[in-house]
């Protein structure tokens, strides 16, 4: 090892927030072989791993990674594609609805290799993995132990220099980590200059290193090959070793996990499955499970990742129903809807269940109120869990920032607040460091042997079910063995736990695959076929952009409920808008209270009865009655005709006659005294011609009233446009507004951050698919609207369809601006249908012409997109208009169509903070 | 019972804690209420307000002056003079919502008897204020017209004095309807998000699964969720009430208060229940969002708070009577602008309620069914 370091970082120190992750370190990893981090949880190993991956921002101190210096721009342009980073978490760099070819194609993109080479590349990978026999199998359906052996390929498929793997094999089986091993062995052996640096919290693991860097609280507390940590620890195993290297502070009072023997109790068994069977579909989870669990026992559930482990637990918890067989708890068949059974289980499940947003002591005070325990035990209670679990000092901390060991523990004192018989863990410590774990099996074990609660336990870790008094193993939905520890080892005549577990699995995998697959073949040299990487890095590049596009789309195509609601959505409303909102105001609801009941007076109601505008209910009696009606809104206004009417009218005394108003919505009123104006001038005309035996027209002037654009003044020719407005302003911002806050939430953001893609081809790539989607959308309303609604576009239809660009490239812009700035998808869709839906309603033009909005209304609505495209597409639908009418509205379009896109641009960071 | 219902407001609590701990939601909540409301109610109104208007003056008369003197806000702006070619594209795009012509020799025309006709353009597309604004113009242009012929500042007289007096709201200002409907719009669009995301969001972090376990019934999760986000939004509601439609824009109340709360309670209630509805019939916010968005417009614009529901067809309106802001929306204009009181709101009350055990009953079933087929 005489090359130079492949990362040297001094005086490296990472803060988030008040907490340090990284406490002025200076390290250098040396180059062309397997160096490991190892250490506890929260100790910084993650830190520095997305520092030299050039992922994560540098507060201070200096980092030289492939001979740079990683804070500078052009150094990460320029060895980006030299550098692989597999993040933390089981396949969370990857697609999950995408296929595993679909996946590997997409990183191969990113890399801007051609069709013919990638393929080579994927076969080549896909076989050296053992993952070829299921190139279609979408990534969400394969095992964890899968998922990463896919998400490693992901990460060769550009023959790295560097590689960087945080935690690749935390929470898979023996069996599949062995196989990674071996796998990254084969691919070193081909490409010896290869640098690999690992975090794991796996000691046995790390034992096959060529370099160790055990870290600890920030720092790095000792460097060198395994044999020298080993050395300078006096310890025969690397387990050992770190805890005796730790400070004393940290150690937090380890001990040896020691198991008293269990004194078998009587009674039936605690927890029994009988055939217990669960089918999701065609698909067995669970195929005919039987076992029995005594009262205090501990036992142990082993198996490959998606086995059917869990979806065994949730049947015994009542979370999910059996398919067929049965559970039974302490004898009696389990009735999820019971709650005396719920409160004798504990339950932690695998991923972590509580409340983030609520402190340890919150959580704990929320579950004892829901087990009801006494309020005056409530309080002790909680004191000694706290105690007992070493929570005190976190108590008043929320669990989002606490080191994972640490929110597990928690989340096992949550399960066993209420004193539960039974306690049903699912990989209570994956990802969990020894001395945490060793610390957590104590309590464990202190349950089991003196307080008699049966534990049922998964668990990866051999060392853990060596504790257990009895484990079973379990693979594809089927327990292969049950037994003592001991004895399983001994049957398989093996050395270990771990080799016995290796051996049945194998065996079952190999039945599997009877029919199947030679073994894994080595690994196609493709270094040889690949070209040197492009020498000079483009600083955009269409084909980085169009795999995201592609990427994007085959997600969308497979979300059907999305698709559907995205397209569809917007026809329903448009039926609905297109019948349902109308200016035409008819069959306004009135009363008379005639106290005249002359001849007189009923002609002058007959001018009332007889316009299409009014309703006429029966007659009131009373003025008061009148009152009551309008009040309960079934009256829109009401007559009422003095005594004497007709006497008065003759004399030519101008009788009076009150008419009432419900002024309650003022447009409705509004018009409701323009029709009665309206009913007034015909009845005059009408009394003239009684009189006269002629028609006369009075005025000395007439007025030409014409209803440009739309003769017959019918609500649909305004409304079609506009609903076409709101709908491509609604529906892709909400859509592009998930976007990248999606991939925040789930973590495949990484991949943006490690790949040479660029912000720009990035957020474009995203865009687009939206784009399209809207367009598409666009295309389906105008069919509606010319075949249901008979609008069909005067003007010209090239300014619209380019106006439909723009605008549609504006709101999905806006979208994707909304994306940036949000962190959780919840904020992203409450931001989008806030900030749209209150201009886009009420400021664009749909309600109220923008001619007559005021002040700060106008200012916003003229800052919102929606209000210049009804212009485009009110001009082109009914008012024959073109460009040459409509191109500054084209312009405003395009001005917030590039704003948003840049200022995303800007906004998003390459590298995390 | 009791521990059903301890159950609920401990979960509740919870809800209300999560809420408050999420400060993007609450700053929403704040803007929805307060800016968002005044802006709404301010500046956008149905009614003829500020129409834009131009003419083309072929005579500059003293008559074509008077009637242009007429033209006169709040109903109009003051009219702008355009030159007559300029008319066309004035129109196009979007400047005036009307323009009136006057011919040559108007005036002398009036005067000799010889009846002119004056042009009145109206851009139809500008549905709201095209119809009520024309008939303004043309009653403005009739009267002085009448006027100047008769040499009477004086409008000639009908038969009979036909008095019209506009109730609850005798100067027919919007802002006193658009600011109550606006803060009603919003409580919907809140209450669906809110209880919705609530739901998604304990799904997809597992937490759901957890409370499952323990002795809490789904019933118990629904209506924790409920009571919770449905008390933060009336809490907000109601401080929007004060605040910003009686103290800032001085919009009177004629009804009940307390009533309108209870009414208001009961609402939320129900779209909170809606909410959950929605969430059941989803497996993510990206799906939940383009899921709640059209019912949302739908609520908001045909449930009469928008434009009136006399101007709806018949079957949608039936239909519509499915929604609970139609009924909503009814109640709370009778009793906030009428007055009216218990004896008339309790048939509105009545269907919402029954409407609410709808959501909720067939929430719960779905609710039940997601959680079992989960994987």
């Amino acid at each position: 090892m005489t090359l130079a370091p492949i990362v040297r970082l001094s005086s490296v120190s990472h803060r988030y927030g008040a907490t340090c992750a990284l406490d002025d370190v200076t390290l250098e990893i040396p180059a062309g072989c397997m160096a490991g981090l190892i250490g506890p949880d929260g100790v910084g190993k993650s830190t520095l791993l997305a520092l030299a991956a050039g992922v994560r921002r540098l507060q201070t101190g200096t980092a030289t990674v492939l001979g740079g210096d990683i804070t500078t721009r052009a150094h990460r342009r320029s060895c980006n594609h030299r550098i692989a980073y597999m993040p933390q978490g089981l396949g969370r760099n990857l697609y999950p609805t995408l296929s595993v070819y679909e996946n590997l194609d997409f990183f191969g993109r990113l890399f801007g290799q051609p069709e013919a080479e990638r393929r080579a590349r994927i076969d080549g990978l896909l076989r050296a993995t053992g993952l070829d026999p299921f190139p279609d199998r979408p990534a969400g359906k394969l095992s964890g132990g899968m998922k990463q052996k896919l998400s490693l390929c992901s990460a060769l498929i550009h023959d790295p220099d560097l590689v960087i793997l945080d935690e690749p094999t935390t929470g898979v089986d023996p069996l599949s980590r062995q196989q990674f091993w071996d796998l990254i062995d084969r691919i070193r052996a081909e490409r010896p200059a290869m640098s690999v640096i690992v975090a794991t919290a796996y000691m046995e693991e790390a034992e096959r290193f060529d370099w160790l860097a055990a870290m600890s609280a920030g720092k790095v507390i000792a460097t060198g090959t395994p044999q020298e940590i080993r050395d300078a620890a006096h310890q025969p195993t690397l387990e050992k070793a770190f805890i005796a290297l730790l400070p004393e502070s940290e150690r937090q009072g380890h001990r040896e996990v020691v198991v008293p023997p269990r004194i078998a109790s009587d009674g039936p068994p605690a927890i029994e499955a009988r055939g217990l069977t669960c089918r999701f579909g065609d698909f067995v989870a669970v195929d005919h499970v039987d076992f029995q669990i005594g009262r205090g026992e501990i036992f142990g559930f082993l198996g490959s990742n998606g086995c059917g482990k869990t979806t065994t637990m949730k049947m015994l918890t009542g979370l999910l129903p059996a398919s067929e067989g049965e559970a039974l708890l302490f004898g009696e068949k389990l009735d999820a809807r019971d709650m005396q059974t719920r409160q004798r289980v504990g339950y932690m499940s695998q991923s972590f269940s509580l409340y983030s947003e609520l402190t340890v002591r919150q959580n704990l005070e929320l579950h004892a109120q829901l087990y009801h325990l006494p309020p005056e035990h409530r309080e002790t209670r909680i004191a000694e869990v706290l105690t007992s679990f070493d929570l005190t000092e976190e108590a008043d901390l929320r669990p989002e920032g606490l080191p994972l060991g640490i929110r597990q523990r928690l989340q096992l004192a949550v399960a066993v607040l209420h004193a539960p018989e039974v306690l049903i863990l699912d990989e209570p410590t994956s990802g969990v460091d020894p001395v945490a774990r060793d610390g957590f099996w104590q309590h464990l074990i202190k349950l089991s042997r003196e307080d008699g609660v049966t534990i049922f336990v998964s668990t990866h870790f051999m060392s853990e079910a060596e504790r257990c008094d009895r484990i079973s193993l379990m693979h594809a939905g089927k327990v292969l063995a049950m037994g003592a520890p001991q004895e399983l080892t001994e049957s398989k005549g093996a050395a270990t736990l771990g080799e016995a577990f290796v051996d049945y699995l194998r065996a079952a995998a190999d039945e599997d695959s009877a029919a199947g697959t030679a073994p894994a073949a080595p690994a196609q040299p493709a270094a040889a076929a690949a070209a040197a990487a492009p020498a000079a890095e483009r600083r955009f590049d269409p084909a980085r952009l169009w795999a995201f596009a592609r990427r994007e789309t085959t997600e969308i195509l497979r979300d059907r409920m999305r698709l559907a609601f995205a397209l569809l959505g917007p026809i329903i409303l448009m039926l609905t808008f297109g019948y349902g909102i109308s200016f035409d105001v008819q069959d306004l609801s009135y009363a008379v209270y005639d106290r005249d009941r002359t001849a007189e007076s009923r002609e002058l109601l007959e001018s009332f009865s007889g316009s299409r505008y009014f309703s006429e209910k029966p007659a009131a009696s009373s003025v008061t009655e009148l009152d009551a009606r309008m009040r309960n809104s079934e009256l829109v206004f009401a007559v009422e005709i003095p005594p004497g009417f007709g006497k008065a009218l003759v004399s030519g005394d101008r009788p009076e006659v009150r008419v009432a108003v419900d002024g309650a919505m003022p447009f409705r009123a509004e018009t409701t005294r323009g029709y009665l104006q309206g009913v007034a001038g015909a009845y005059l005309n009408d009394q003239i011609e009684r009189r006269y035996g002629r028609t006369v027209d009075l005025s000395a002037a007439s007025v030409e009233t014409r209803f440009r654009y739309n003769q017959s003044f019918k609500s649909v020719f305004s409304m079609v446009p506009s609903v076409i407005m709101l709908m491509l302003v609604l529906i892709p911002s909400m859509m592009a507004a998930m976007g990248v806050v999606r991939e925040k939430e789930t973590g495949s953001i990484a991949n943006f951050r490690s790949t040479p893609v660029t912000r720009a081809e990035f957020l474009l790539g995203k865009q687009l698919p939206y784009v399209v989607i809207a367009l598409i959308s666009f295309a389906s309303l105008v069919l509606v609207s010319y075949a249901v609604f008979g609008v069909p576009i005067k003007g010209s239809v090239a300014a619209l369809l380019v106006g439909t660009l723009f605008y549609v490239l504006a709101t999905t812009g806006f979208g994707v601006l909304i994306s940036t700035f949000t962190r959780t998808q919840v904020a992203a869709t409450f931001a989008t249908a806030v900030v749209a839906i209150i201009p886009a309603v009420n400021f664009s033009g749909l309600l109220v012409p923008v001619s007559s909005l005021e002040g700060g209304a106008r200012v916003f609505g003229l800052a919102f997109p929606a209000v210049w495209y009804q212009q485009i597409s009110v001009g082109t639908f009914t008012k024959s208009l073109g460009f040459a009418e409509l191109w500054r509205d084209h312009l405003a379009l395009v001005g917030f169509a590039v704003l948003f896109i840049v200022i995303s641009i800007l906004a998003l960071k390459k590298q995390e903070a | 019972m009791t521990r059903w219902l301890s159950n609920v407001f401990r979960l509740g609590l919870k809800e209300l804690r999560s809420l408050w701990a999420d400060p993007v939601l609450i700053l929403l909540i704040v803007y929805v209420f307060s800016i968002a409301v005044y802006s709404v109610a301010t500046g956008a109104k149905l009614e003829v307000t500020n129409a834009a208007v131009a003419y083309v003056d072929q005579d500059r008369s003293a008559l074509t002056g008077r009637i242009l003197g007429a033209i006169l806000p709040p109903q109009f702006k003051a009219a702008e003079e355009i030159a007559a070619d300029e008319v066309e594209q004035a129109m196009d795009n979007g400047r005036y919502v009307f323009v009136l012509s006057f011919p040559p020799s108007f005036e002398a025309d009036v005067l000799a008897g010889r009846k002119p006709q004056l042009q009145l353009n109206v851009d139809a597309t500008a549905m709201a204020q095209a119809g009520n604004g024309a008939v303004f113009l043309q009653q403005i242009i009739r009267a002085e017209v009448a006027k100047f012929v008769s040499r009477l500042d004086e409008t000639p007289e009908l038969p009979i004095d036909l008095v019209v007096t506009t109730r609850y709201n005798p100067n027919l200002n919007s802002v006193w309807f658009s600011s109550v409907m606006q803060v009603i719009n919003n409580i919907t669009i809140l209450s669906v998000l809110l209880t919705g995301a609530a739901l998604i969001r304990e799904r997809e972090h597992g937490t759901i699964e957890h409370l499952l376990v323990m002795p809490v019934t789904p019933s118990e999760i629904m209506v924790a969720k409920i009571w919770a986000n449905g008390l933060a939004i009336i809490i907000a509601a109601i401080f929007s009430l004060w605040l910003v439609v009686q103290t800032l824009l001085q919009v009177p109340i004629a009804g009940s208060i307390p009533l309108f709360i209870f009414g208001a309670a009961l609402y939320l209630v129900s779209v909170t229940g809606l909410g959950i509805l929605l969430a059941t019939f989803t497996s993510s916010m990206p799906q939940f969002g383009l899921l709640a968005l059209p019912v949302l417009v739908v609520m908001n614009l045909l449930s009469g708070s928008t434009t009136p529901m006399e101007s709806i067809p018949d079957w949608l309106q039936f239909l519509m009577q499915a929604a609970p802001s139609t009924h909503f929306v009814s109640f709370a204009q009778a009793i906030l602008y009428r007055g009216a009181g218990w004896n008339t709101v309790w048939p509105d009350m009545l269907v919402m309620a029954g409407l609410s055990g709808v959501f909720f009953l067939i929430a719960l079933q779905r609710f039940r069914k997601t959680m079992a087929t989960m994987h």
